[in-house]
């Protein structure tokens, strides 16, 4: 297995604010690594840091075994990025522009007709080759982008936000062309939509605040799905507070009147615990349920629990 | 080197796709023109007088030479609006992150884009004096100062250049970039005006005018002291524009 992306210790500070905080991981060949956080998470940052158009503050990044600080010549030329704005320039024509592009990756010129042709294939461009990219709607220049990124046929391939503005059978095509991808290069996506890592991704990572809270394959991911929260129902309102106080309960949030979900740790489930102190309380226990998690949960979970030493 | 070339002929030809590149042309050689006329009206008007003295100052002298001057101040006030998108916009565009994340470094993309504009300032200089050599159908011209003319011109507009692709790597906005370009380049233009008007004149300030640096290459007595202040005025602010793009990496 062939590694391609070794971040160690990165972060990044935007002036006194820690946008990244002391982030650590590796891609290896084969694998599509979906990023997961809630806005302001560092994802982009991150990407940007990666692809060397941010350097970090402290921590060392390498691509395919070049050091981006020390030959980023190198590091670039095996990366394919997709920023979160697709750089397009609009007064160019799709191919003019996929020629530029083939140009900057310093492409032989023999086969740049040839990788433009593969690529308008593989993002659906064909009909639109020879229009301007003003004209073009936000799904079109988003395939722009990720052809852009794909175009000279990178080992490492960072894409932010790959699916925004396309319509749903644009993202089952999109997705599709990721697991492609991932077969024999390696994705790195980042992502809020955490269905799109369920069906593309072969890890996922966490990020929230800046730092990684998640480092997990899709396999034990989907383990830990299996447990993890009660939905409980009662005839009177119960005392959240106390409730709180046991010792495996991460965090409750009510759903509607008398009806509460409680997310827990893993290692041992509270529901014996909470039956008991539904009953001592005389809250009347109707229903207690455990859920099968969605990687919702699992997300809000991780970032709640990250957030309860401020609390 | 190739991508240096690759990134200065797309600038160059993006400015011929907008109506941009084509108006500065046509606007400038219309009243180009009518300054050479007007030139050509006033030698036509002295030719009688001038035929008495001894030694006068011959075409180039009346018409080159006054064309070139007036083409430097009219470029003035054209180089700041080329200039001003060039990093400018692309950073605002969010399209800078394609060529950062390019294997290409930053004084490629610095020099690659200095080149592209200087392309269509090249054309300018072309044109002007093509006009001047038109000359020559009915008289006779001083070739050599004509070209030295050209060659004022032309480092004069590569350090205008210069001088607005530093304040486009800067500025937020390109009507800040394009602003500060000419505030700049009419600070040089003037400065030696100060140094007129007292009785003990600074030697600094002389030094610094962009101006009389131009003006004696024009005379035609090419000075290596006038050329080496062209030089340092190109390279300290190319310099200064790619450390620039670098800082934009550290700090945001």
């Amino acid at each position: 297995m062939t590694t391609l992306i070794e971040a160690e210790h990165v972060t990044r500070y935007y002036g006194k604010q820690c946008a990244v905080n002391d982030v650590s991981f590796t891609l290896n060949k084969g694998e599509v690594l979906g990023f997961l956080g809630p806005n302001g998470a560092g994802k982009t940052t991150t990407m940007q840091m990666l692809c060397g158009n941010l350097a970090p503050s402290s921590g060392q990044i390498r691509i395919n075994g070049f050091d981006m600080l020390d030959q980023p010549s190198l590091a670039k030329s095996s990366l394919g990025y997709l920023p979160d704005t697709p750089p397009l320039y609009k007064e160019l024509t799709v191919e003019e522009f996929l020629r530029y592009c083939a140009l900057l990756h310093g492409m032989a010129s023999t086969d740049i007709n040839q990788a433009i042709t593969r690529v308008k294939e593989r993002c659906g461009l064909i009909e639109v080759a020879n229009r301007l990219i003003a004209n073009l709607s936000k799904g079109f220049q988003q395939r722009i982008g990720i052809a852009q990124a794909i175009l000279h046929n990178p080992q490492v391939i960072v894409l932010d936000e790959p699916t925004v503005g396309l319509d749903p059978i644009q993202i089952r095509e999109i997705r599709a062309l990721i697991r492609e991808l991932g077969q024999a290069h390696g994705v790195i996506l980042s992502t809020h939509i955490l269905t799109e890592v369920q069906e593309s991704c072969t890890h996922v990572q966490i990020i929230h605040q800046g730092q990684l809270v998640l480092n997990e394959t899709i396999a034990g991911l989907n383990r830990q799905m299996n447990t993890g929260t009660l939905e409980v129902v009662t005839r009177l309102a119960p005392d959240i507070k106390s409730l709180l106080a046991i010792p495996a309960v991460c965090s409750i949030e009510s759903l509607a009147e008398n009806k509460i979900r409680i997310h827990h740790t893993t290692d041992a489930s509270p529901a014996e615990s909470i039956a008991e102190r539904i009953i001592d309380g005389g809250w009347g226990l109707l229903e207690l349920t455990p859920v099968k998690k969605s990687i919702e949960d699992i997300f809000i979970a991780l970032t709640r629990e990250h957030q309860q030493p401020e609390l | 080197m190739k991508t240096i070339l690759t990134i200065a002929s797309r600038e160059f030809n993006s400015l011929f796709l907008s109506p941009m590149a084509w108006t500065i042309l046509a606007i400038l050689q219309f009243i180009m023109a009518f300054l050479f006329l007007s030139q050509v009206e006033t030698f036509t008007m002295l030719q009688p007088k001038l035929t008495a003295i001894e030694g006068a100052p011959g075409l180039t002298d009346i018409i080159v030479t006054p064309l070139f001057g007036n083409a430097a101040i009219i470029l003035l006030l054209v180089t700041p609006l080329l200039t001003m998108r060039v990093i400018c916009e692309e950073r605002r565009n969010k399209t800078l992150a394609l060529l950062l994340s390019a294997p290409v470094s930053n004084t490629d993309i610095i020099i690659g884009k200095y080149f592209g504009v200087l392309g269509l300032l090249l054309i300018i200089v072309l044109l002007i004096t093509l006009m001047s050599l038109s000359l020559l159908a009915g008289g006779s011209l001083d070739l050599g100062k004509l070209a030295a003319n050209t060659l004022a011109l032309l480092l004069l507009l590569m350090a205008f250049t210069a001088i607005g692709l530093f304040m486009s790597c800067i500025a937020g906005h390109p009507t800040i970039a394009a602003f500060s370009t000419f505030g700049c380049l009419l600070l040089l233009w003037i400065l030696d005006w100060t140094t007129g008007m007292n009785a003990q004149h600074s030697e600094l300030f002389d030094y610094l005018s962009i101006l009389k640096h131009f003006q004696a290459i024009q005379s035609g007595l090419i000075n290596s002291a006038d050329v080496c202040y062209f030089v340092l005025f190109i390279t300290t602010f190319i310099v200064l524009s790619i450390r620039r793009l670098d800082n934009d990496r550290l700090q945001k």
